[in-house]
């Protein structure tokens, strides 16, 4: 069923076509109105769940953490301070291997204060085990809370996973989403029924004291799970697309084939871009666009394939890493080398604290590349 | 000799809790999970953050309780708590048993913001504090359970601790939750009533248990019952409920005994002036009475 509805509702309505059983929510700007409108599914019987209001964002992982564990499917949604007061129990939920899925508004850390669009948040969380997923539209919101459910519930894989939304731009923002039908979604995603739980017919204790015999082993089998992860992310893309008509994969490929400069973007500034690279393209520009849809695990082998034929490689970056340079283009870089590609490469940084990345912005970018010093990080648009 | 029977039979005899376990010698804190799942059997989860019990329960692959653990992080005791129970309900499961198992550390401290939340919204938790007066897991360090004038390792003997500990149970109730107990592991018949109790009763439980710590206090680990008994002989610890709002005092010592003996008995106190320990008495028995009045207006 197709309607209009923004980014925020259209994760609130993913959890509900997910069939989630548990909520535990605290409410942050702009991530309100994902737990306003669950609030309301709830009480009006739309949602047959338990939806607890719990005191802060950590109680709120921690809630799911234990509802998880006692073999209930459970959401909850947040945003940047709040992720970063999850911190320590985002770490326990993946490694206690609980398939929670999470709706991360992408804003920006203070101080100042900013409630606008910048992925610092979720950056910082990227070795916390979750797996992570970046939103370019309000449809791939909805879409991925499902697959997410799906991808994060096989058994050899097992580990959460966070759904990001840029704020407002998708989180305020209306666009067409086209809801599934509640059966099919069932068909798709089948009852949470896990194999290890909290059970009093067959006690086990879980996360105890773990000698220096068995931690590492732990470790491991999360490396595993995550190499697993990739394929099942493809394959699961694969199969939404097949019964429902939308296509899903690690990355998105643009116009990249004949491209001598290729954008790498993600969240929303990845839908700039590429209306960006038809705009270039006019002025007789060989630009294509890859996007990164999800983050953790990393697509290496799909960025090597993606960018091997590239002359120069522009990553944009709503985020920096302090000290050194934006996250992806770290990334995208140790991809490269993997494969012994020696390409030109840009780390550009911008957008941070909401800042617009128009398409006048990614002219400016792609320019800025073809007239600056390759392997080098530059701040678009700064003011000094 | 009816009586005898009779409190035999008050404490039932399968134990949930099996050897093996890894607690110190006289530790307070096993005696207090023993007693406590005698009373919940086995149809219980229980979650348990940082605290010793992390490390009693056994270390990976080993349980010594053979019922759901789960270990959690420090401050998630009671969030943790309510997300099972809450999780539980959602799928028509309204008869398992769920309980928060926490130190004082994680309790009066790192935990009382998760603590406050769950009773605010009065899930249906047991909550019980095992309270040993400090970090004891960590190696002994003070915390805002540590009674006036102990020393620990951060409250080193020129430095001993001066201020008063938490009053959690009144904040506890002041939350309005449909019942409080404080039990001491000397009182085992008294424990046991109190959590059968609890576990009949909707909504957020708290239970104190006194929980003796030979290695934290410098006692002798062959005292932990007779600490545990003291302690309610001279009024520090008494023994009551508040059900729905209503006091009961358990225990009321027809003589209460003078505090020396009970701090001579361990190490942490050996440092106090003769004027401290008057002041501790004057304290303790200003208290005592407070709590005789609120049974008296709220009983």
């Amino acid at each position: 069923m197709k309607t209009v509805m923004n980014g925020d509702f259209a994760a609130s309505y993913g959890a509900m076509t997910s069939d989630v059983k548990f909520v535990a929510a605290y409410p942050i700007t702009p991530q309100t109105l994902i737990v306003e409108k669950l609030s309301e599914l709830v009480a009006d019987g739309e949602l047959d769940a338990s939806f607890v209001k719990v005191e802060s964002e950590h109680s709120a992982m921690a809630a799911c953490i234990g509802a998880q564990a006692a073999g209930i499917r459970t959401f909850t949604a947040t945003s940047s301070q709040g992720l970063l007061l999850m911190c320590e129990v985002l770490h326990w939920a993946a490694r206690a291997r609980l398939p929670i899925v999470l709706a991360n508004v992408n804003r920006a850390i203070a101080p100042g204060w900013s409630i606008w669009a910048d992925a610092q948040d979720s950056i910082s969380q990227r070795d916390t085990g979750w797996m992570q997923v970046y939103a370019e539209n309000n449809q791939d919101v909805y879409d991925s809370i499902l697959m997410a459910y799906k991808i994060a519930e096989d058994n050899d894989v097992l580990l959460p996973m966070m759904v990001n939304l840029d704020a407002f731009f998708l989180s305020h923002t209306s666009e067409v989403v086209d809801l599934i039908d509640n059966d099919k979604a069932k068909e798709f995603l089948p009852a949470y029924d896990p194999e290890y739980k909290l059970d009093p017919n067959n006690p086990r204790a879980f996360g105890a004291l773990t000698s220096p015999e068995h931690y590492f082993e732990f470790t491991y089998k999360m490396f595993e799970a995550m190499e697993v992860a990739k394929k099942k992310i493809t394959q699961v893309g694969k199969e939404f697309g097949d019964i429902f008509g939308r296509y899903y994969d690690m990355t998105e490929s643009y116009k990249i084939d004949d491209a001598e400069t290729v954008l790498v973007t993600f969240g929303t500034i990845a839908g700039t871009a590429k209306e960006s690279v038809d705009r270039l393209r006019k002025e007789g520009k060989k630009v294509g666009n890859l996007k990164i849809r999800v983050f953790r695990p990393f697509p290496t082998e799909q960025i090597i394939d993606a960018l091997k034929n590239a002359k120069r490689v522009v990553v944009i970056d709503r985020d920096y890493s302090y000290g050194n340079e934006g996250a992806f283009y770290t990334e995208i870089k140790g991809a490269l080398y993997d494969a012994n590609l020696r390409i030109d490469t840009y780390g550009m940084i911008a957008g941070l604290g909401g800042r617009d990345v128009s398409t006048a912005v990614i002219k400016e970018i792609v320019e800025k590349a073809e007239t600056s010093e390759p392997n080098k990080t530059y701040f678009i648009g700064v003011k000094r | 000799m009816n009586e005898k029977k009779e409190l035999r039979l008050s404490i039932p005899k399968e134990e949930v809790l099996q050897p093996g376990h890894l607690a110190c010698q006289g530790c307070g804190a096993s005696l207090a999970m023993r007693y406590a799942l005698k009373a919940l059997g086995r149809d219980i989860i229980v979650d348990i953050p940082a605290c010793c019990w992390a490390v009693i329960d056994g270390p990976f692959p080993y349980s010594a309780t053979n019922i759901p653990i789960y270990h959690t992080a420090f401050e998630t005791a009671a969030a943790v708590a309510s997300g099972v129970s809450n999780g539980l309900k959602a799928i028509g499961n309204d008869h398992t048993t769920v309980m928060a198992w926490a130190g004082d550390g994680g309790t009066f401290d790192i935990g009382i913001q998760a603590l406050s939340g769950a009773a605010e919204r009065n899930d249906d938790i047991i909550y019980t504090v095992y309270d040993n007066e400090a970090y004891m897991n960590t190696g002994i360090q003070r915390s805002s359970a540590t009674p006036h004038g102990a020393w620990t390792t951060t409250t080193p003997v020129k430095h001993y601790r001066k201020g008063w500990k938490k009053d959690l149970d009144s904040i506890m109730v002041a939350h309005g939750i449909p019942y409080l107990a404080t039990a001491s592991i000397a009182y085992p018949e008294d424990m046991i009533k109190k959590y059968l109790k609890a576990q009949k009763i909707k909504g957020t439980k708290f239970i104190h248990v006194y929980a003796p710590c030979p290695t934290g206090w410098k006692s002798d680990p062959a005292m932990t019952i007779h600490l545990a008994k003291m302690v309610v002989e001279t009024n520090i610890f008494p023994l009551y409920e508040v059900e729905n709002g209503k006091y009961k005092i358990n225990i009321k010592p027809k003589n209460r005994k003078p505090l020396d003996e009970y701090l001579a008995m361990q190490g942490r106190f050996k440092h106090l002036p003769q004027e401290e320990i008057e002041y501790l008495q004057k304290t303790f028995d200003e208290k005592w009475e407070i709590l005789l009045k609120k049974e008296e207006h709220f009983g």
